[in-house]
């Protein structure tokens, strides 16, 4: 075979793997859309209901509107648990008698759900925004806190020591090997706890606030039975959790970021 | 005892270091366990010893005492006369398990040491040892770029790099092939010759230790002790076949314990 053929090949093979799982999801809709089409009643809405009631969304501005309210709780209670829960964790990691200190407690609030706390929540922020903020910020708090703990832990003795050895003060040490020698572990960390924190933003919409994914599923059943408002908002759940989650790995692929010590 | 084994040796030169009864045990489970029983050692400048023992017992500890990583239990280890407080950059030591910096490229790696300097003299440096390991063209790679071999040759650049007194090997060329050993050890020599550091290299190697030192300091099994230090009387390329060398090596074989015939 010439050299151009394979290469034709082996672009139309790339093609097809890229595609198959497209395919696949297309066959499964259409079995889907044939199936309701064959016993109508009120297991599940079509497909093609499922779109008709995002167009529905999309008209009423609502579609946006509870993106945003959702992106936003989630921004904002993710950002304050990773701004105060790492540098926090790498502290306790780098000091045995923090850690000491801190562990029985950690490992007690750790089990707790963060929707166990959403009476409290509504009792301190009342029903609104910040109650669904400090749930978020509770659920990633807590695994971003011993995500942290753990990646100090884990940094090989010798690139501490080699730190030292090159007559690196305190402050450098932290910022030339500490740092740098967690980030891997701290990217796979931030990206687990983003698909935490994108769960439980739907579960506090669906009691704490009025806007949002959740509270659209919530009210859409509510309000007149709209299955295929419901199915709608679990759709665009579903793929706005994966573009987070495509987001959170394109860090992984930065060079600098992209070593781990098991390939030592 | 065969003549050709010198029981003690004095350096010719001036004392370098100095380690004066170095002893030391760690407590496992609430037992106390020596590792190292009155070390008493000393080291040239410019001199190249190896530290030689079967695994277990105590030469990398012994190597961090004096690297200052550890402090003995009692003893203490004085270089250049002063005593050894904690890890220095005019001491380097050069670690088993490679302690390259993965997310440093060659050039960072090597340049990692040399923050005081003005940008164009450690960009100057960096060049200078990129070129003297031989990893030229590598120098935007990332470790996990690089063979065994290279990133124990950009660990050894990294250490020379700060132009320090003296460099602390453990077993630096452990975990590479014998093919990639060979070589090392000779771009080893060939670097110490051009630069004159005093090298204190641990290995459990008989031959390696035959091969590149000026003496080799043969350790007992735990708690570690020194048995003897032996000159090696070769000069500089050594024949490995010659008389002298297998005399030297069969001497250290028996010294241990070991037998000829496998």
């Amino acid at each position: 075979m010439t050299a151009i053929g394979q290469e034709k090949r082996s672009r139309q093979s790339a093609w097809s793997v890229r595609l198959r799982p497209l395919a696949f999801i297309a066959v499964l809709l259409v079995l889907w859309q044939l199936a309701i089409h064959r016993a109508p009643g009120h297991f599940l809405p079509s497909p093609w209901g499922v779109v008709r009631g995002l167009a529905d969304l999309t008209s009423h501005g609502l579609l946006v509107k509870y993106v945003v309210a959702s992106l936003f709780r989630v921004t904002w209670g993710f950002t304050l648990a990773a701004i105060l829960a790492i540098p926090l964790g790498l502290t306790i990691g780098w000091y045995r008698r923090a850690e000491m200190a801190f562990n029985p407690l950690i490992q007690f609030l750790r089990p707790i759900s963060p929707l166990a706390w959403i009476p409290i929540a509504i009792l301190w922020f009342g029903v609104g925004d910040l109650s669904a903020i400090f749930l978020i910020f509770l659920s990633c708090f807590f695994p971003l806190l011993l995500t942290a703990i753990n990646a100090v832990r884990n940094i090989p003795a010798v690139y501490i020591n080699a730190g030292r050895n090159f007559g690196l003060s305190p402050g450098a040490l932290v910022y030339r090997v500490l740092y740098p020698a967690v980030v891997p572990q701290l990217i796979v960390g931030l990206r687990i706890t983003l698909g935490i924190a994108w769960l439980v933003v739907v579960a506090a919409e669906m009691i704490a606030v009025n806007s949002g994914l959740g509270f659209l599923i919530v009210d859409a059943r509510n309000a007149g039975n709209r299955y295929d408002l419901v199915v709608a908002g679990m759709v665009l759940i579903g793929l706005i959790g994966l573009l987070l989650d495509i987001g959170m790995r394109s860090l992984e692929k930065v060079k600098s970021f992209r070593w781990s010590y098991s390939e030592e | 005892m065969e003549s050709t084994v010198a029981i003690t040796a004095t350096p010719t030169v001036e004392t370098k270091l100095r380690a004066e009864h170095i002893s030391m045990s760690f407590t496992r489970d609430g037992e106390s366990m020596p590792v190292l029983e009155d070390i008493n050692l000393e080291v040239g400048n410019g001199e190249f010893l190896c530290l030689l023992g079967p695994s277990g017992c105590g030469k990398s500890t012994l190597l961090s005492i004096i690297a200052g990583f550890l402090s003995p239990t009692s003893g203490e280890v004085k270089i250049d006369g002063e005593i050894v407080r904690g890890p220095d950059p005019r001491r380097i030591f050069v670690f088993q398990e490679r302690g390259v910096f993965p997310w440093l490229t060659v050039e960072g790696n090597i340049g990692f040491g040399l923050f005081k300097l003005t940008r164009a003299e450690r960009d100057r440096r960096i060049a200078h040892y990129i070129k003297m390991v031989g990893l030229e063209g590598f120098g935007k790679s990332y470790p996990s770029e690089l063979s065994g071999g290279m990133k124990q040759r950009l660990e050894v650049a990294r250490a020379l790099a700060v132009n320090p007194d003296m460099l602390f090997l453990d077993e630096p060329f452990g975990a590479l092939d014998s093919i990639t050993r060979l070589i090392m050890r000779g771009e080893l020599l060939r670097i110490w010759e051009a630069e004159r550091k005093t090298i204190i290299f641990v290995t459990h190697d008989i031959d390696e230790a035959v091969q590149l030192a000026d003496r080799v300091a043969v350790m007992s099994a735990r708690p570690g002790r020194i048995q003897e230090i032996v000159n090696i009387d070769i000069p500089h390329p050594r024949d490995i076949n010659s008389a002298r060398y297998l005399e030297l090596r069969t001497g250290i074989f028996n010294q241990s314990g070991l037998a000829h015939h496998l």
